[in-house]
């Protein structure tokens, strides 16, 4: 079972109280955008064994986004930080590296 | 609102409609208002429910003239001030065991005056702990049978390896 600590509310989440919400930092294409790029946004997704960043939502609880880093092979929670961010703060890398020493997730290592 | 009663091992019981007001905005902002208390908690009336959302009871009578004063006290900011009486229902628990067995919450570590906001079952609610160890629970309105029902079943029968 998954236990996320929302850091909007400060209160521990089980998995069942959230709503997932996809994978983490995305870049969004949109008008204007060239094709491969706009499939991109649209379908390519992540699918690591291993560290993943990922979005989830407190919905049972103070209905704000979060992010979360966890290891999709353990389910070990690295960290959880703000919504607000448009890749993983130094911190949680931190912690991601300490753990899991040569992760690569996209183009962050 | 129909008030009703369940006695088994613990005693579940549907309170009479409450005034409720929600209150939204910045918590600085929110402060001028009312006495904002700490994250997670309930102090006195207000119960805090998001980094932006307050939730103020009061006697359902008391209701429109609440409402009045915290909006004049609020002028001039970004706030919502509204009354969700109407939209939510509440129960009182004797038990936190019966609690447990419907919300992933470690209930028996929660203190007093400790305010969570959580499932029951399938439905969205939050409760909190009073002085003398019993609960309340609100709801939505539109689901308080579903809750009536879900919390006197899990009332109905003690779990013993877990007592003491």
């Amino acid at each position: 079972m998954l236990i996320l600590s929302c850091p909007n509310c400060g209160e521990l989440k089980d998995e069942t109280e959230l709503s997932a919400g996809g994978e983490a930092h995305l870049t969004r294409f949109g008008p204007g955008s060239s094709d491969s790029d706009f499939e991109g946004y649209l379908f390519n997704r992540e699918n690591p064994k291993g560290v993943h960043f990922e979005r989830w939502r407190c919905s049972s609880g103070c209905g704000k986004w979060f992010h979360a880093a966890r290891c999709t092979a353990t389910n070990e929670v690295f960290g959880t930080y703000s919504a607000q961010v448009t890749e993983p703060p130094q911190e949680i890398r931190d912690v991601v590296s300490a753990k899991r020493p040569g992760w690569t997730w996209r183009d962050l290592s | 609102m129909s008030e009703r009663v369940f006695e088994g091992a613990a005693t579940v019981r549907q309170l009479p409609q409450r005034g409720m007001i929600t209150v939204r905005g910045d918590m600085t902002d929110l402060a001028k208002a009312v006495k904002v208390p700490a994250q997670g908690t309930v102090a006195g009336n207000v119960a805090w429910m998001s980094p932006d959302e307050l939730l103020v009871m009061c006697p359902h009578e008391e209701v429109g003239a609440q409402i009045d004063a915290l909006r004049a006290k609020l002028i001039g900011t970004h706030h919502l001030v509204e009354d969700v009486s109407d939209a939510r229902a509440i129960f009182e628990i004797s038990d936190g065991e019966t609690l447990a067995k419907l919300c992933p919450v470690d209930v028996a570590r929660m203190e007093p005056g400790r305010f969570r906001r959580t499932r029951l079952a399938q439905i969205a609610c939050a409760f909190w702990k009073k002085e003398d160890g019993s609960f309340e629970l609100v709801c939505f309105s539109s689901v308080a049978d579903y809750a009536w029902g879900v919390l006197s079943n899990a009332a109905a029968t003690p779990v013993a390896h877990f007592s003491g």
